[in-house]
């Protein structure tokens, strides 16, 4: 059992990584402090059912996703996303000019990455569908296992990577066009569908 | 495969990772999710095959970019709101 008093001790470091993964699911920040405070009020009530020496991160993420789930998501409904056709291995790393770049003495990828700003990748995981969006923030962002995704997420171990390995290519395309639409990079790419 | 040339698999004999298994176990790989054996199969993959070893390394920093610039702050107006329902929120018995 644990002991309700400490509630505040051990939850509240995570609620910056919380409130940051609210944003993510919710895209609106009223939204998302509404999330983090129900999902704070909601552990704080079921705090006695922790187990103690089990991990108290991913039982916060699995109260915020249910709570998430549970209202938010049934409040603003919209169809998810068709999927894009991500078949491509290192779709980014090739448009960015992979070992060519390397080899003309262009900047190194890792620099072009750097310059992302926040704003665009924010955007371009949360244009994700929204289960690939979870997939990728929680390992991604998170740093959940496959295992702890999948208790999170209550979806089997198989459903989480094969979300992560679309959910992580469709970002690199998301993250190429918003590139190419901000002027971050220089050459539009001919397969880029749509902003 | 266009602009990058890969490398059939080289070294020890009876490994059987080459590009085309390691890319399709890249993730696994980089999100430490692999047998050790099959973790180092794709580490001697790696060291044999420049390409693939840049492409994975692109990989990884791009995962290390995404972590770092998702991070946001709470606002301290809600912390605070959050601690004060706490406060004021009786838990069942």
């Amino acid at each position: 059992m644990a002991d309700q008093a400490s509630f505040a001790e051990l939850a509240m470091p995570y609620m910056d990584a919380l409130y940051s993964a609210a944003l993510r699911m919710t895209r609106n920040p009223t939204d998302a402090e509404d999330l983090v405070q129900e999902t704070y009020l909601r552990a704080y009530r079921g705090f006695g059912g922790f187990r103690e020496g089990t991990n108290l991160k991913a039982w916060l993420y699995k109260i915020l996703t249910n709570t998430f789930i549970n209202i938010y998501r049934a409040k603003k409904r919209r169809p998810e996303q068709v999927d894009l056709d991500a078949t491509e291995d290192f779709y980014l790393y090739r448009r960015l000019g992979g070992l060519e770049a390397v080899e003309a003495q262009r900047s190194p990828e890792s620099e072009v990455l750097d310059a992302i700003p926040e704003s665009v990748v924010k955007e371009a995981l949360e244009d994700l569908p929204e289960q690939f969006r979870m997939a990728v923030l929680l390992a991604d962002v998170e740093g959940f296992s496959y295992k702890e995704i999948a208790e999170i997420t209550d979806v089997p171990i198989g459903t989480v990577m094969s979300r992560l390995h679309r959910g992580r290519k469709q970002l690199q395309q998301r993250l190429w066009s918003l590139a190419v639409e901000r002027g971050l990079v220089d050459e539009p790419s001919p397969t880029v569908a749509g902003g | 495969m266009d602009e990058i040339t890969h490398h059939p698999a080289q070294g020890d004999p009876g490994d059987d990772v080459d590009c085309e298994r390691a890319i399709v176990e890249i993730y696994e790989y980089l999100d430490g999710e692999l047998t050790t054996s099959k973790r180092r199969a794709i580490a001697r993959h790696l060291d044999d095959c420049p390409p693939c070893a840049q492409g994975f390394t692109f990989e990884f920093e791009l995962r290390q970019v995404i972590s770092m610039k998702c991070r946001d702050r709470v606002p301290a107006e809600l912390r605070q709101r959050i601690a004060e329902a706490l406060r004021i929120d009786v838990p069942p018995a």
